[in-house]
């Protein structure tokens, strides 16, 4: 007898407001966290009812010792308003992990690159990648000061950190992209990852190809299954001729090659 | 062995032009891939029937992203029937969908109605198919798709070019977005359709006020979820009373209870397709509501229940 994937009701261990919207929730889900690669996501049943209706997908921000998966989220809509009224000992409606993660190597030099709420699988991601013996450089851009969440954990976590705020409130003043610029020609890194807004994503990829630097990016697509099956969440991507084609995101992706997403669009 | 012999074992298996279901419960085209998505989640062996997604007789891109809006208890599309086309179905997914026992439902839609007879005659000649279902219905698509499922004459031609060219049943599948569901259903009836099934997704569109643009980069999409159960349950029981071939319904079926509602109005079978979308074990947790309910009400076969409805 085959063994069938069950729903998976996680426990929640707790709920921390970071920010005006943005909240931390830790639940216990060993089977998940266990297998939990990073830039993964996991698809939250947000609702008791059918309205809102559709899971909602979110980016794996950590997942650690004794079955515990990190999400980070902003509440954006009717789901994660829900997600975010939900306290500790209730349970929740998971799916994952799913999706295709991070290429994770050992002893080289990375670059992270994270714009605002793109910080959220990163740090999971600079997590694993020094485990693995790499040096991570982490640029984490936001708008200003008090949107720069998680700082205490990626200083305690021993990466390079670069910070870059649109008013200067904190390090560089400018786009993230632009501050991890300055750094490429003398950091020689192996390799880059990002994850963001779109065109802060677009300014990283040109800036990765200009450097020959093979890299990944993280995208977002509004997803309905999750799991390949509605063709919902496709982003455009081109073939090595050029040729614009779509994949699903919650499949092919969320983490695509920079050089295969067709940026136009 | 769960107990057995302590209750009788409800009939749950229907009889739809030619084909004996398990049981009346099949996912609903669009929704389920290529079955393959599902299988870590649920047993494909417990469905009624297992019905892919739409078939088109060359690879369609289908529509640009964004794809998706969902509304107040309902989900809109633009997918626009993207699909890898008939020979790498045939050649890559019929293999793997011919493990499964349940009847394998095939959709196809062309822009021509040279293209459904093409797609029929291919598909007729593979192992492993039980019966065609004939997309009359997509709103996102600009050729062909609804165009043939509006006007009743063109409905009748679609399925019976489709007819000439099977030996299979053949299911038509159709659209809610017109005049009158029954003139069509009839047309359809008469021209060979040995099932209908309906409906396909309500039309409809949402714009992003922040932008100002509309909120699928297709402008349209098709309406599916909780929200259409009600206009979906009409059309069922108008179409159930006006033709003489099973009825297959579907449009927001998202429990047991609604299910129930469909073979009530007067389907023979229901399938499952945005429930499926939020979760992957709705169709078999649909089945065992049924049977649930047909033991509480001291039912032995679920065909008691269909048309059942008292007025």
């Amino acid at each position: 007898m085959k063994l069938l994937l069950q729903d998976l009701e996680a426990e929640v261990l707790a709920s921390h407001q970071l920010g005006q919207d943005v909240y931390l929730l830790r639940l216990h889900a060993p089977l998940i966290a266990e297998a939990a690669q990073p830039g993964q996501f996991v698809h939250v049943r947000c609702s008791e009812t059918f309205d809102p209706l559709l899971r909602r997908p979110l980016s794996i921000h950590d997942a650690g010792n004794e079955g515990e998966l990190t999400l980070l989220y902003q509440v954006k809509g009717r789901g994660t308003a829900w997600l975010a009224r939900q306290q500790s000992g209730q349970k929740i409606n998971i799916l994952g992990p799913r999706g295709r993660g991070f290429t994770l190597p050992q002893n080289k030099r990375l670059a992270l690159v994270a714009g605002g709420m793109g910080m959220v699988p990163l740090l999971f991601l600079a997590r694993r990648a020094l485990e693995a013996g790499n040096e991570v450089d982490f640029f984490y851009g936001a708008r200003d000061r008090e949107q720069l969440y998680q700082l205490e954990t990626l200083k305690a976590m021993q990466v390079n950190l670069f910070l870059a705020t649109d008013d200067g409130s904190a390090g560089f003043q400018g786009p993230v992209t632009k501050l991890w610029e300055k750094y490429i020609p003398e950091r020689s890194y192996d390799r880059g990852y990002a994850c963001g807004p779109r065109p802060a994503l677009a300014a990283f990829a040109c800036l990765a190809g200009r450097a020959s630097l093979p890299a990944e990016v993280s995208l977002e697509e509004r997803m309905a299954c999750g799991l390949g099956a509605c063709r919902g969440c496709v982003t455009a991507l081109q073939d090595p001729s050029g040729n614009k084609y779509y994949e699903n995101v919650c499949t092919g992706g969320p983490v695509f090659d920079a050089v295969a997403v067709y940026w136009e669009d | 062995m769960e107990q057995a012999g302590k209750r009788p074992r409800v009939n749950l298996a229907v009889e739809i032009t030619g084909l004996t279901l398990q049981n009346p419960v099949m996912p609903a085209s669009g929704t389920f891939g290529f079955g393959e998505e599902y299988a870590p989640f649920i047993d494909l062996n417990r469905l009624g029937a297992l019905v892919v997604k739409t078939i088109t007789l060359h690879p369609t891109p289908g529509n640009p992203p964004p794809r998706l809006m969902e509304g107040h208890c309902g989900l809109l599309n633009s997918v626009g029937l993207q699909n890898p086309g008939l020979e790498i179905f045939l050649r890559e997914k019929l293999p793997y969908l011919r493990r499964y026992t349940p009847p394998l439902i095939v959709s196809i839609a062309g822009r021509t109605t040279e293209e459904y007879a093409e797609l029929a005659a291919r598909l007729s000649e593979a192992e492993g198919i039980a019966a065609l279902e004939v997309n009359i219905s997509c709103p996102n698509v600009k050729e062909g798709g609804i165009v043939f499922g509006t006007v009743p004459a063109m409905a009748a031609r679609v399925t019976a070019i489709v007819k000439e060219h099977t030996h299979l049943p053949v299911i038509v599948k159709l659209t809610p977005n017109v005049t009158d569901i029954t003139t069509i259903a009839r047309a359809v009836e008469d021209a060979g359709a040995g099932a209908i099934a309906l409906i396909n997704t309500l039309q409809g569109m949402a714009i992003d006020i922040e932008r100002r643009r509309p909120a699928l980069a297709n402008i349209v999409g098709g309406l599916s979820g909780p929200a259409i159960k009600p206009v979906a349950l009409y059309a069922v029981w108008r179409v159930a009373r006006a033709v003489k071939v099973p009825v297959i319904g579907m449009g927001g079926i998202m429990t047991a209870r609604d299910a129930i509602e469909f073979l009530l109005a007067g389907a023979t079978a229901v399938a499952v397709g945005t429930a499926t979308l939020v979760d992957p074990g709705a169709i078999t947790k649909i089945i065992a509501g049924l049977e649930n309910y047909l033991t509480e009400q001291g039912l032995a076969d679920v065909r008691e229940l269909i048309g059942a409805l008292q007025i």
